[in-house]
């Protein structure tokens, strides 16, 4: 069962490195705009598998896979808190705020709907 | 580039065990202990290398890929983080909700900052010798 975790997470953190690439090229504020993208529509994800998970609507094997795997990795919680120390370190104290206050929010309720859907 | 993904994806695959594997050992039955460990000593770890290799400047940006965006990256986890906290307060426990997330993020932020610190003073002093 580990290596379904292993493979899930080498799946997760690639699709992440990617999508942080696009999102960067295109987004040049300094808001970290493509981590907190990834952790919400990960939270999301991992809300809607662990639904279907107590529902018995998938096994074991797959939530290894997508749900402790993917969604883990594809979320990080390491470059969030850097990147909120990089923003009081340049001043940005208001975007530092907003950051961590939408992140946690948003990522909590998105969570939610993924559950309850 | 097909470089850059198998580097991350193997850092991907390592971070994503280690995670779960640390997660079994720690792991509380009304508390996420487990994963709040997990992201605090990502946050220390993540600081203190990328500052590290960036005074460096001489780490290779495969060996950044590798230990920063695959590794630590997927050994702490932000959705796991959500999904908890509403655990608990769908569970009622609003206060381990609240204590739970201002660990987190407050934690998470002095530790990138131990990190960071910890780095500059490593050079400080190697500079020296």
């Amino acid at each position: 069962m580990m290596w379904l975790i292993g493979l899930g997470g080498s799946l997760g953190a690639v699709l992440r490195y990617w999508l942080s690439d696009v999102i960067k090229k295109r987004h040049t504020q300094s808001f970290p705009a493509s981590t907190w993208v990834v952790n919400v529509v990960g939270s999301f994800l991992l809300g809607w598998l662990a639904g279907l998970y107590a529902a018995d609507a998938i096994g074991e094997g797959l939530w290894y896979l997508f749900g402790i795997g993917f969604c883990g990795a594809f979320t990080t919680f390491s470059t969030f808190g850097r990147e909120t120390m990089l923003l009081l370190q340049a001043n940005q104290v208001k975007t530092a705020a907003v950051y961590v206050v939408t992140s946690v929010a948003v990522g909590l309720m998105a969570a939610g709907v993924g559950l309850w859907i | 580039m097909l470089m850059d993904v198998l580097l991350v994806m193997a850092g991907g695959f390592l971070g994503a065990m280690a995670r779960y594997g640390l997660g079994e050992w720690v792991y509380t039955d009304d508390f996420p202990l487990n994963t709040l460990v997990i992201n605090l000593a990502g946050c220390l770890f993540l600081s203190w290398f990328l500052t590290f290799i960036g005074l460096r400047g001489c780490v290779s940006r495969q060996m950044s890929l590798l230990i920063g965006t695959g590794l630590t990256g997927s050994f702490t986890t932000f959705s796991t983080f959500s999904l908890e906290t509403l655990q608990l307060v769908q569970a009622g426990s609003v206060f381990d909700a609240v204590l739970y997330s201002l660990a987190s993020t407050v934690g998470g932020l002095l530790l990138a900052y131990v990190g960071y610190s910890l780095a500059l003073s490593q050079h400080k002093a190697g500079g020296a010798a």
